[in-house]
């Protein structure tokens, strides 16, 4: 896993998220790494704008060839933007997961504490 | 194994078979016999056995018997195709990925969709497969109104999922005049603003084609799809559903080179649109380019399939019928469009001298729409077991008695089916049979 690209300035999630968190707004895609392991994404199916989220519950389905994988939402709120390009080109997640991003979530609560640090999810792998 | 089945007698198992079609007493053999001996006495009674090889067959309601030229055995008895099962190391198969691939090309030249899917178990199915896929596509709406003149054994099915599924029908009469889907029983039924699909069949249970137009508009005004069950040998000669704006049609494509023996094996047609392929069942082959640029075939949707989806599959149909499939399409692409529409007027032109000799005894159809290959017949008021008694006779089975499928049809209502190898001497033993002794 040494190749495998994790951003020093993220969060992360056990379960391949990465989380870029500004204000109460949280943007969330998967990482570079979870790409790697599903291998040709073909389809995202994207929550609507408005939809509130529970913590640690699915917020969008990534579709690959072979698999199908629910993100998961780090903490509760509300969709407050999808990232529209993926449905036309959800493959841009394979060529740069961390400038894919999925839905941006407006925090109703805190972020978890047990947030991974880049070292702490590189540890993990 | 009783008592983990809640049963309390071996017979609670036969229960589903009516009493009076049961044996219920041992076989009549005598003792000790060698195998040998058995095997000859047991061949010797159901050597008494009729079936439709030898009988004069007009049975039909979606279960319709037409020639299979040899080709079509040949081809599919072939150990490649006979002894594979359903792909899952998919694309090693690239044989069997081009078969399913032609099929689904076929499919959507016959209805007229943009896609359809490498197909499903029986048209029942289909049919249920096509709601699962309206709910889906309208948010979990949950109902659905549906023509009486549908398919009476695909709506039994589709009723089995009602309870678990929590769905609610919404019944559509037909129109007493014309045998066609009553328009303002559909809006009325439409009504509800919880129904996920206007559902019709054409040619219906009747046999008549019906008149599709409008029927789009009149489900999208209540935010509903339009749901059509429809005949692939009749889309051969008649305007398929998406001219009128059809968003899935579902099919039974036995007889297209599968024959009825014993009711089965079906094979489920599904078609519709490329907006709708998330909601699509079971999977699609696409056509694409291998690492050398050489043309290969690959899996390229299964989005509601169990070993895709795990738990969160939503169809319990995630496979395709594979020898089937293989039936139907060298079967299709022996005939061609132009030999397909042969056979729909092959028919409809029996069909049709059928109608006009039954005619003459004052038998006429229901209805007096148009009808390709099935259409329904009134014969003499009371006339049934009269007439069920001169066919076994004359070794005939003229049909399917309508009045025990649907409720509100006269009891001696028959939907004969006719196919192209029915004989002038065929026809001319159905018409003197039924103008005998169902005549008025």
């Amino acid at each position: 896993m040494s190749d495998t690209l994790i951003p020093e300035h993220l969060k992360y999630t056990v379960s391949h998220e990465w989380v870029l968190k500004e204000g109460d707004v949280v943007t969330i895609g998967i990482t570079d790494h979870a790409q790697h392991e599903l291998g040709d994404i073909v389809f995202v199916e994207l929550p609507e704008v408005g939809q509130t989220v529970e913590a640690g519950k699915g917020v969008a389905v990534i579709e690959a060839v072979k698999t199908v994988a629910d993100v998961y939402s780090p903490a509760a709120g509300e969709v407050v933007e999808v990232n529209t390009i993926l449905a036309d080109d959800a493959g841009s997640i394979n060529r740069d997961a961390y400038g894919s991003w999925i839905v941006k979530i407006r925090l109703t609560g805190a972020l978890p504490s047990d947030l991974l640090d880049a070292s702490g999810y590189k540890a993990q792998l | 194994m009783l008592s983990v089945s809640g049963a309390s007698h071996t017979d609670d198992f036969l229960k589903a078979i009516p009493s009076h079609l049961r044996l219920n007493k041992p076989l009549a053999l005598a003792s000790g016999l060698s195998e040998m001996a058995l095997s000859r006495e047991v061949r010797r009674m159901a050597g008494k056995n009729r079936g439709l090889t030898d009988l004069t067959t007009f049975l039909g309601m979606g279960w319709t018997k037409h020639f299979i030229p040899a080709a079509v055995d040949s081809i599919v008895s072939r150990s490649e195709f006979t002894t594979a099962y359903t792909p899952y190391q998919a694309e090693a198969s690239q044989g069997s990925l081009q078969q399913i691939f032609e099929y689904q090309t076929m499919v959507t030249e016959l209805t007229g969709m943009e896609i359809s899917n490498a197909s499903l178990y029986d048209g029942a199915t289909s049919l249920v497969e096509g709601l699962v896929m309206a709910s889906a596509s309208t948010k979990g709406r949950k109902g659905f109104a549906i023509a009486r003149s549908v398919n009476p054994r695909w709506r039994e099915v589709a009723n089995t999922y009602a309870p678990s599924s929590n769905w609610s029908f919404h019944d559509i009469a037909w129109d007493p005049s014309t045998g066609m889907l009553d328009r303002s029983g559909a809006q009325a039924a439409l009504a509800g603003g919880q129904i996920a699909a206007l559902v019709v069949q054409s040619p219906n249970a009747f046999g008549q084609v019906e008149d599709l137009a409008g029927l789009s508009e009149l489900a999208k005004a209540s935010g509903a799809l339009l749901v059509v069950a429809a005949d692939p040998l009749s889309l051969s000669v008649i305007e398929p559903p998406s001219t009128f704006g059809a968003d899935i049609v579902v099919g039974e494509m036995l007889g297209m080179g599968i024959p009825t023996s014993l009711g089965g094996p079906g094979l489920g047609l599904l078609a519709t649109r490329k907006s709708l392929l998330r909601q699509m069942p079971g999977r699609v082959v696409g056509r694409t380019v291998d690492a050398d640029g050489k043309r290969a075939y690959c899996l390229t949707a299964q989005t509601r399939e169990q070993h895709i989806r795990r738990e969160k599959a939503t169809s319990n149909i995630c496979s395709n019928q594979g020898l089937m499939v293989v039936s139907a399409s060298v079967y299709l692409a022996l005939q061609g469009p132009a030999g397909l529409a042969e056979v729909a007027e092959q028919c409809a032109s029996r069909l049709a001298y059928a109608r006009e000799e039954l005619g003459k005894a004052k038998i006429r159809p229901l209805f007096s729409g148009t009808a390709i290959q099935e259409q329904a017949f009134a014969l003499a008021s009371g006339s049934r077991a009269r007439v069920e008694a001169a066919c076994k006779t004359a070794g005939l089975l003229p049909g399917v008695w309508l009045a025990d499928y649907i409720s509100g049809i006269p009891a001696d209502t028959i939907l004969v089916c006719v196919n192209e190898t029915h004989t002038r001497a065929d026809l001319d033993l159905l018409v003197a049979t039924l103008s005998t002794a169902g005549g008025i």
